[in-house]
Formats: structure tokens, sequence, C-alpha cells
């Protein structure tokens, strides 16, 4: 019956749903534009049409992702001049659905949070018509990344998706920070869009067309694999923030509004995710070196940005931070898929993909949700330093529980949405060392243990940022007068925590809506992997009756305790301070001090710099201590790098004249010379 | 379930041995039980900064730990819950509860506690390494997922790997000593607040709350003691001669926890990480030693 109704749904055209879906959330930034006189009114409708226009578009991906619908696509009566005869198109497979899940639902959820969390700028007359529109774009474009079939068409809205977020990033221009965060942005993401140009034009040269579903002919012929591998690894390798490729998403991400930074942390770098496993889809026979690399790539990731984000004060800089160590937990997982693939072992081939989809939009889940609950906070403290806050829970107490669930989600604790997909990496990481096949191994046990250290340290980041922003006294006057910030915030983050929620729930059905997706990147059939799926029913259903033994003990524990307590004296009194009758905020342990163990155990790695003026004498004047720790790549690596290359550039800085005209005449005689070369 | 009754009793034997090693009667084996008792009877402070969460600390803590007990074997025999990657949940429910004492010690806003809190989030970072190293070498030695057919396995290894088996319980009885913060990781009979880790994170917990706290430390006590007890030869003759011989095995690791705190002196802070370090030296070795 069910299929009945798809089916004929299907009849209607599932892609001429995406499209309205997509074309209502342009319309949305577009009426924003239109209404910039009333903000208010203009913010509203913009966020009914986006959440609108999200709902509608998730449809089909909702039906095509676990395999209830056939892929659906479209292409246009016309072809891209010089781009061969392919017509450009789009293609809503399973792979692009579960990549498309993020992107409309974050979209969607942001612009409702976006109505209220611009609200502080209507009131100071600035306009927000062309960041709605932005947004908007931003939305669509993410969109139509994960169905874009053709190669010009992916480069295109690639490169719409990093200027619309490049404008987003800057919409507080007019601070300094804001401004070299945006042009790092820029520079970064362009030389990632250099490699992207070079793989697709070598991808079309190599099967003398531009749309997609010529591709699969790659996996039958001798092609440089190696080289579309290694092209695809460095140019979205810089979108998704794989260390040492992560330097911008440190700082776009806290210079961007929070709604934005959700979007771009939970879906937009995701996006690069995507496009690798799209071109590993092209590519059969991987070399094992692949996956070693991907698992020492994503391992590396994982636990520099574990630590970095353990070492920030800055709350949305450790989030940021965050999302370098889930991606690089993602790549793990692609890792295991790859060595799974060259080596010919299904099962940890499955793991690998399954986990790393799952990890993605678990990812969407819980990193959405803090950002959205930081931004909160941030909003009503005024600054974004965890040293400035504390306290918050008391003052706001729906967002600081939200906070502290999606920590615990993100520290990838049970029964919560991380460790499901982290315990698909780890299953594939015993998977391994199990084989027969001794070459795996050992590699298998040193991925075990990074998982296991990145696990703690995550955790204790986000311990930290939980427990200095929200718990304890409020280190400020700002957080002290602190309120909730309303429904307009709150409910978008209800609405992902249920979520994280939910996923663990659903622990068992993600095989199987997983594994249409895996079938698409590996070129197996679906069913291939059902011997695999009802494997991995045991330890899903384990680690499910696991969860919901330990609620269930915890309840029982909780009614047992206030059953105890009710006819005991409870009494409220001061914090022990071994009898110091007056301590002061200022007496807490600080973020800086809680991560000190262990930066000064990664010293050698981080580099962390401190600044001290030690008291001195029998009446010493003040003394001081600060201590910061820079992204160590980019201050002790790429800097030196750039500056080099700056000062051997040096010489071409005489072309660059200043007239326009001039620019006209070597663009002029380049096609000259072109024109002339071809002839 | 024996487990949940007789954890109490492990602290009280290490502090026996510890007593009679320096030449002291000690208080009885018995005396958590009565503290616990006397403890439960009692009201409760609160402080006037925390909020659900410092309460949320001590019941998820225990609540985790209980859960991770239905995945402990008894040496060759299953675990009431028993799946392939049981070891993995297990060790993160460990970490849930951590994370929960956690946040309850910097809810207090007190600096000791977040001293507390952040040398236990160290400690943590530091023992997980040995932990799932050494756990990772037993289920190459055992070619098994889980937790209990990997130390049912155990019994069957080829002759000439018991040196494996040895390395692989050094390792967890390094992560026994140090997840539980006992000599020469931390000292818990230490009466000066700067100078502690683990009891100085749970201050400003009393009465029924300690409890809980106190209660989750010995489970955690016989959790990780039945990690390493399980590696030990058990008979096998029938079910209750198993048992009986597990009971003799965590006995026998308290005892050896109270040897080692009597004869070693507290590491420094600054130099901790050196022996969680050794442990994972350890663990490699005894991967190694199974690969063959």
């Amino acid at each position: 019956m069910f299929h009945l109704v798809v089916f004929r749904l299907g009849m209607f055209g599932f892609m001429t749903l995406f499209l309205t879906g997509l074309g209502l959330i342009v319309a949305g930034g577009l009426a924003a534009l239109l209404l910039e006189q009333w903000p208010e009114r203009a913010g509203t409708v913009a966020a009914i049409l986006m959440v609108t226009g999200a709902a509608v578009a998730a449809v089909p991906a909702l039906l095509v992702l676990p395999g209830l619908s056939a892929p659906v696509s479209c292409h246009w009566n016309w072809a891209f001049p010089g781009a061969g005869l392919d017509q450009p198109g789009l293609r809503l497979d399973p792979l692009s659905a579960i990549f498309l899940l993020p992107v409309l639902t974050l979209t969607g959820l942001g612009a409702v949070y976006g109505r209220t969390y611009w609200r502080p700028w209507h009131h100071r007359h600035e306009a927000l018509g062309l960041a709605w529109l932005s947004y908007g774009l931003l939305g669509v474009a993410m969109a139509l990344v994960a169905t874009a079939s053709h190669g010009v068409v992916f480069l295109v809205v690639w490169e719409l998706m990093t200027l619309t977020s490049w404008f987003l990033v800057t919409f507080e221009n007019e601070k300094p920070a804001v401004r070299s965060a945006g042009w790092l942005y820029l520079v970064a993401s362009h030389i990632g869009n250099a490699c992207l140009l070079a793989l697709f034009c070598l991808l079309a040269r190599n099967t003398g067309s531009w749309d997609f579903s010529a591709y699969p002919w790659l996996r039958t012929h001798t092609v440089p694999a190696a080289a579309f591998f290694l092209l695809a690894l460095a140019g979205f390798g810089v979108k998704a923030g794989l260390a040492p490729l992560h330097v911008w998403l440190p700082e776009a991400h806290p210079a961007a509004p929070s709604h934005v930074s959700a979007v771009m942390s939970g879906a937009m770098i995701a996006m690069g995710i995507y496009g690798l496993l799209r071109i590993l889809s092209f590519l059969d026979h991987p070399a094992p070196w692949w996956g070693w690399l991907m698992i020492g790539l994503g391992l590396g990731s994982a636990l520099f940005g574990a630590l970095l984000s353990l070492a920030q004060s800055d709350l949305k800089r450790l989030l940021a931070y965050s999302s370098v160590e889930n991606m690089g937990l993602v790549a793990t997982g692609i890792g295991f898929g790859l060595l799974g693939q060259a080596t010919h072992q299904p099962a940890l081939l499955f793991l690998g993909y399954a986990g790393a989809l799952l990890h993605v939009l678990n990812h969407a889940l819980f990193k959405g949700l803090l950002f959205f609950a930081a931004g909160a906070a941030v909003h009503a403290v005024g600054s974004r330093s965890l040293e400035a806050m504390g306290g918050l829970l008391r003052r706001m107490p729906e967002t600081g529980a939200l906070f502290i669930l999606g920590a615990a989600a993100a520290a990838g604790l049970p029964p919560l949405n991380g460790f499901t997909s982290e315990f698909f990496l780890y299953l594939a990481g015993f998977r391994g060392l199990t084989t027969a096949q001794t070459g795996i191994q050992a590699p298998a046990l040193i991925a075990l243990a990074g998982l296991a250290l990145t696990g703690v340290l995550a955790g204790a980041a986000m311990a930290k940022a939980a427990g200095v922003g929200f718990l304890g006294e409020p280190r400020s006057e700002a957080a002290a007068n602190a309120h909730e910030p309303g429904l307009g915030l709150f409910l978008p983050m209800l609405v992902l925590a249920l979520g994280c929620l939910a996923v663990p729930v659903l622990a068992t059905f993600w095989p199987w809506l997983l594994a249409p997706a895996t079938a698409e990147i590996t070129g197996m059939p679906v069913d291939a992997f059902t011997d695999i799926i009802n494997h991995l029913q045991p330890p899903l259903a384990g680690l499910t009756t696991a969860g919901v033994l330990l609620l269930l003990v915890a309840g029982w524990i909780t009614l047992r305790m206030r059953y105890l307590l009710k006819p005991r004296p409870v009494r409220r009194a001061a914090t022990w301070t071994c009898g110091y009758l007056q301590p002061t905020p200022r007496m807490q342990y600080t973020a800086g001090s809680f991560a000190q163990p262990m930066i000064t155990l990664f010293r050698g790695l981080l580099r962390p710099r401190y600044q001290i003026t030690r008291p001195a004498g029998l009446f010493p004047a003040p003394a001081a201590f600060a201590c910061a720790t820079p992204d160590v790549v980019r201050e002790h690596y790429l800097r030196p790098l750039f500056h080099a290359l700056r000062e051997r550039l040096a010489v071409l800085r005489a072309f660059q004249e200043g007239h326009v005209q001039v620019y006209i005449l070597y663009i002029t005689l380049t096609l000259l010379i072109l024109l002339l070369w071809k002839l | 379930m024996a487990g949940l009754a007789l954890a109490p009793l492990l602290p009280g034997l290490i502090n026996r041995v510890k007593a009679l090693a320096a030449g002291r009667r000690g208080p009885p084996t018995t005396q958590l039980y009565r503290d616990l008792w006397k403890l439960l009877r009692k009201g409760v402070v609160y402080s006037a900064t925390t909020t659900w969460v410092f309460r949320a600390g001590p019941r998820l803590g225990l609540a985790a730990t209980l859960t991770a007990l239905t995945l402990m074997p008894w040496g060759p025999l299953p675990a009431l819950l028993t799946f392939p990657g049981d070891m993995v949940v297990l060790v993160y429910l460990l970490g849930l509860g951590r994370f929960f004492t956690v946040l309850a010690a910097l809810d207090t806003g007190s600096s000791f506690e977040g001293m507390g809190a952040s040398r236990e989030a160290c400690l943590a970072a530091l023992a997980e390494v040995p932990l799932f190293l050494a756990l990772a070498a037993l289920a190459r030695g055992a070619d098994a997922m889980a937790l209990s057919p990997i130390y049912a396995g155990l019994a069957h290894l080829p002759a000439g790997t018991t040196a494996g088996l040895f390395l692989a319980g050094a390792a967890l009885l390094v992560v026994y000593l140090t997840e539980n913060a006992r000599i020469p990781i931390d000292d818990p009979n230490t009466h000066l607040e700067l100078t502690m880790i683990h009891e100085v994170m749970i201050l400003d917990h009393s009465g029924p709350e300690l409890v809980l706290l106190e209660y989750g430390g010995a489970l955690k006590l016989w959790l990780l003691g039945g990690l390493v007890a399980g590696l030990l030869p058990l008979p096998a003759s029938a079910a209750w001669a198993t048992a009986l011989g597990f009971l003799a095995a965590q006995a026998a690791v308290a005892l050896l926890a109270g040897l080692i705190e009597s004869t070693l002196a507290r590491i420094r802070l600054v130099r901790l990480p050196q022996l969680p370090l050794a442990a994972a030296a350890f663990a490699l070795l005894a991967f190694v030693l199974f690969l063959t």
C-alpha cells in the first residue's frame, strides 16, 4: 500500500517537489530582501518560507534514503558551451539523501533561530535583507551540491556555497577580527576550489564527459585513480576541515552569526565529506594505502581537534575545533571503509562507511544544538569567552540543560547519539583486529588507541565547555543578569535535542537505512550487505539494552533518593572552601586552569604560550599570568610558508598595475595566446 | 549480583593489608559498610551554588557503574549481558559517570573541586589508552569481540602466551589503580585538599549523596578488579567452583593493591603520565605476543 502511494507521488515527480522546496527557500530570502523596511515581518516571512521549503524538499530525500523510492534525476535541455554535449542535471540518490538531511534540517531550524537572533540588529536599523538572501542561497547551494550530477554544475554551486557562506561569515564586518577571519576563509576555500577544478577537468578529460552517470566507466579502466583520490582529498579536505587544512575553520565559525555557525559546522563542512565520497563512488579497487592515509589523517585531525578544543576559552572556537575532531572521526570511518574495500572485507567496509555517514548525521544534530545554545549564551553574556560566563544554568535553565545534553552527545557518551556512530567505528577497529590478515591488525590497534584517546579528550573539552560556561558562580556582571532568550531560540534547539535522543533509539535500524548509501559509494548491490547487517543486530540491540538499563537504573536511584531524603533535613549552605567564608566567583577554577594538566601533557605538540610576571621582592608589585594556545599549524607552518611565498612572488607585483584597462588587456592577451596555441 | 553486596569489602581489604603492613591493627574489613549505613541515615547539605547537575552526578555515576557491571564476566563465566563490542560500552559507561561527576564538581564553583575535576579528567585521558590497548590485546589473543567470549577464550590460549596474559594483566592493574585513585597515582587517605585528586572532587557531597559516590567507587573497584581477576587461572570443574575462584581472585587483586600501596610512595603529580605510558607499552607488548 505504502509503495503504491510512493509510486503515485513519484509520477508527479519527486524532483519537482525537491526543486519546489528549494525555490521556497530562495523565495524566503528574496522576500526578506523586499520587506527590508519591516525587519520583523521580513524575518517571519523568511523563516516560514524557509521551514516550509526545507520540509517539502526533505520529503523526496527521506523516501530515497532507505530505498523506498528509486533515485530521481532531471536534466535541462541545454548544454554548457564548451563543456561537451552533456546536459547539466541533478540526481538525488541515497548518498545525496543522507547529506540532504542535515542540510535541510539545519537550514530550516536555523531560519527560525535567525529570526529571533537577528532582532538586536533591527533596533540598530541595520539592513538584514542581503544576509537573509545569502542564508537562503547557502542552504539551496548546499542542497544542489549534494544533488549535482554534472561537473560544471557541481563547481558552480560549490562556488556559490563558498561565496554565500563568506558573506555570512563577514556579517559583522565592522569588526577587524571578523574581516581577517573572512579573508582567511576566502583564501583557504579557493585554494581548495583550485584542486577541485583540476580534479573535475581531469575526470572530464579521462572519460570525455562531465556527466557523473558516465563516471562508473572509471571503475573498469586503467586511470590515474590515486591522482583523483589525492586531488579530491586536498580539495574537499579543506572544506571538511581535516587537519592540517583546517586553519580557516576555527576563525570562520566563531565570526559568523550563531545559526550560520550551526549550518556551516553541521552541514557545510559535511559537504567536503560528501564530495570525497562521491568521487570515491566513481573509483573501484582502492589501494590499502588510501585507507591508511585516511585513517592517519582522520585520527590526526581528531586528536588535534580534540586537544585544541580543550585548550580554547572562546566557547564558539572550542566548538569549532570540536568540528575538526568530528570530521576527523568521519574520515577515520571512511578510512576503515576504504581499507575494507581494498582488502575485500565487506564487514569492515560496511562498518567504516556506515559509521562515517551516521556520524555526519549525529554531528549535525549535536553540533547544531551546541552552536544554537552557545549563541543564546553569547547573546545573554555579550562575550564569547568562557571566563565571562558561569552560572548560566541557573539563569537559563532550559538552554543550559540542552547545552549539557548536547555536550554529553558530543563527548560520545552513551546513551546519546554521538556514541552510536562511534560504536560503529570501534566495531570496525575490533573487526580489523580480529581478522586473519596481520597487515591490518597492528594498525587497527593504533586506530583503537587513537579513538580512545580522542574520546576522553573530547569528553574533557565538553565538560569544560559545559562546566565552566554554565555551572558554578557567574564570572561576570552580564552572566549574573543573563536570562532565557525566548521560544524563538529554544524551539530549534529542542528539535535537535530530540534528534540526539531519537538516533540511539533507532540503533538497530540504522544499518538498514544506511545500506543503500553505502552501496552507492562502493558500487556493490544492497543485498550484499544483508548478512553483515544481520550480524550487526546483536551489538546494536545490546547497545540499546544497555542504554535502556542505564536510564531505568538512574531513574530508580533518583526516585529512591527522593523518597529517602523526604523526611530528612536538607540544608543549603555555601560551598566548602576550607572554612573561608567569603568566596568570590573569581576564586573558581577557570577554563584555562581546567585544561592546564592536559595541555602541559601535550605541550610538545601544542606549544602553548605563557606570559608570566612573577611576584618579586618583599612587597611585590601585582603579578600576572596569561596563557594562550594558538593554532600550531597556522602559527608554525602555514604562516612562515605563506610569508616565504609572498617574498618570492613579490616580483609579480609589477603586473599589479591598478588600472582596469590594463587588466582587460591581460585577459585579452591571454585569450589571444590560447586561441593561437589551439590553432 | 553478589558483586553488589561484596564490593564494599574490597576497600576494607586493601586498608586492612595496609594497616597490617604498617604494623597497625587497622579498621575492620567491614568498615565501609558501617560508613555507608551511617551516612545513609543522615540529612544532606547542598551548596547554594549548585543546580540539578550536582545531584545528577552521583546518581548517573552509580547508574553507569551498575549498568557496566552487567557486562563484566566472572572470568570464564559469561556476563548477564554480552554482545560484540560490549567492552567499548563498558568503558564509555564509566566515561559517562566520570563526565557527570566532573560536572557536579564544577557545579559547586569551588576551586578545590575544579582542581580535582581537572586532574580526574587528565588521569582518565591517561588511563583510557592502556585500558583499550589491553582489551584489544586480549581480544586479539582470544580472537573474540565481546568480553565474555574473550575471558572464556583465554583459558584455551596456546602455550607460551602466558607472558602476554601477564603483561596485559599488568597494564590492567595500572588502569585499576589509576581509575580508582589509589597509590601510587592518588592517595585516598591524604589530608590536604591541594594534594588530592579524586577525594577533593567530592568534598561537597554529603549524607546519602556521598553514599552513592562511595558505593559507586567500591563497585568500580570491583568492576576493574574483575577485569584483572578474570585473567588469573580459575578452576573450571563446575560453575560454582569458578565463581568461588573468581571471588578469591578478586580478593587477591585487592590484597595485591594493598601491598602496592604499602610499599610504594605516591608519584609526583608532574611525573604521573609515565605510569600509564608504561602500562600502554605493556599492553602493546602483550598484543605483539598474541599476534604470532
